[in-house]
């Protein structure tokens, strides 16, 4: 693998990522628990979306072979994409969507960090506007995962086995292979070591503050960032997709 | 949950930009501060509002009362001599 094919595997990603995040968010439009979240939920949606657009357009750009952003969203198959198991896990009760967001988003807010010192000038841009979203994401769900676990025995007793459940999906965020090292060699991208430590630091702060009990690193799934998607996955893209699938060329 | 409490209600008020005051915005539901400022600002900062929030109990707010209106507000009403419109303004000043 070169570093052009790395680049564009790397953007690819980076896209799937936000991507399938924002499709799971868009599920619980009109079902969160209250007006206020509710907006909440659509505005992080939204930014994920938008990442996910600019990520994909500049990877038709790099690939140049006339493909757009609704290429890659809407026509290509379930195991051509390459988000992380965590992202696609279907969503449960409110207390599965905080966790599972924080333990995403607080690595991709550091991914996104280093990103921004990154040699390639576009991928640079795009995560510098993304991670001042970022930041207030985590800042938002961080301060639900503290309400949660310091609150009633019920909402501790819930959310921990969220965070216990979702734990597996982690490791695969932090085990490099050949794209995550040839990008971060030849532009100057992020060192996963570096910051899953730093991740853990953060991680284990906030679940201090939540009186949560931080689960024992064991057996972690993978296969996301290969194409293998847990079970849930290709459900998700069709409902996705359905609409392109259906009508190829709709617009309005 | 057994039972479905309503938070308390929080008044918004927004600044839209520097050297300007904060005006009312609104008002949302939260369960404590840092919630309500999270949900003001997803709630009224969605379309580049403002550059700063305040957000306040509506319980912590002392509003004048409306059936004491006539001792509140009208006497000022026939006090013309407050305002400053009995002075001749220069020509050419037009910010005094």
């Amino acid at each position: 693998m070169n570093a052009d094919e790395a680049r564009l595997a790397y953007v690819l990603r980076l896209g799937d990522n936000a991507l399938i995040l924002a499709q799971r968010m868009v599920e619980l439009v009109a079902v969160r628990p209250d007006l206020e979240e509710e907006l909440a939920n659509a505005n992080f949606a939204l930014d994920y979306l938008g990442q996910a657009r600019l990520f994909y357009s500049y990877a038709a750009e790099l690939e140049g072979k006339g493909r757009g952003e609704d290429d890659f969203a809407f026509l290509r198959a379930d195991n051509e994409f390459r988000n992380f198991l965590l992202v696609e896990q279907p969503n449960g009760h409110f207390g599965d969507t905080i966790t599972q967001c924080v333990l995403f988003e607080s690595f991709y807010l550091l991914q996104l960090a280093a990103l921004t010192t990154c040699s390639d000038s576009r991928i640079a841009e795009i995560a510098a506007r993304a991670e001042k979203e970022l930041r207030y994401h985590v800042r938002h769900n961080a301060q639900w995962l503290v309400r949660l676990g310091d609150g009633t025995a019920e909402s501790h007793t819930r959310v921990q086995a969220s965070l216990d459940r979702l734990w597996r999906f982690t490791g695969e965020m932090f085990a490099p292979d050949d794209v995550d090292l040839e990008f971060s060699a030849a532009f100057d991208g992020p060192d996963l070591a570096a910051i899953e430590e730093r991740w853990c630091a953060n991680l284990a702060s906030i679940l201090e503050t939540a009186t949560l009990r931080l689960p024992e690193s064991g057996w972690m799934a993978s296969g996301g960032k290969d194409g293998r998607h847990t079970e849930h996955f290709g459900f998700l893209v069709a409902e996705m997709q359905h609409l392109q699938r259906a009508y190829p060329g709709a617009t309005w | 949950m057994t039972q479905n409490k309503e938070w308390p209600l929080y008044e918004v008020f927004i600044r839209s930009k520097a050297g300007l005051s904060h005006r009312h915005a609104g008002s949302i539901h939260a369960a404590d501060d840092q919630m309500a400022l999270d949900h003001a600002r997803d709630t009224y900062t969605r379309r580049s509002e403002g550059v700063s929030i305040w957000v306040v109990r509506s319980s912590n707010i002392v509003a004048s009362d409306p059936a004491e209106t006539s001792a509140f507000f009208e006497p000022a009403e026939d006090k013309i001599y407050r305002h400053p419109t009995f002075y001749d303004i220069p020509d050419g000043v037009e910010n005094l």
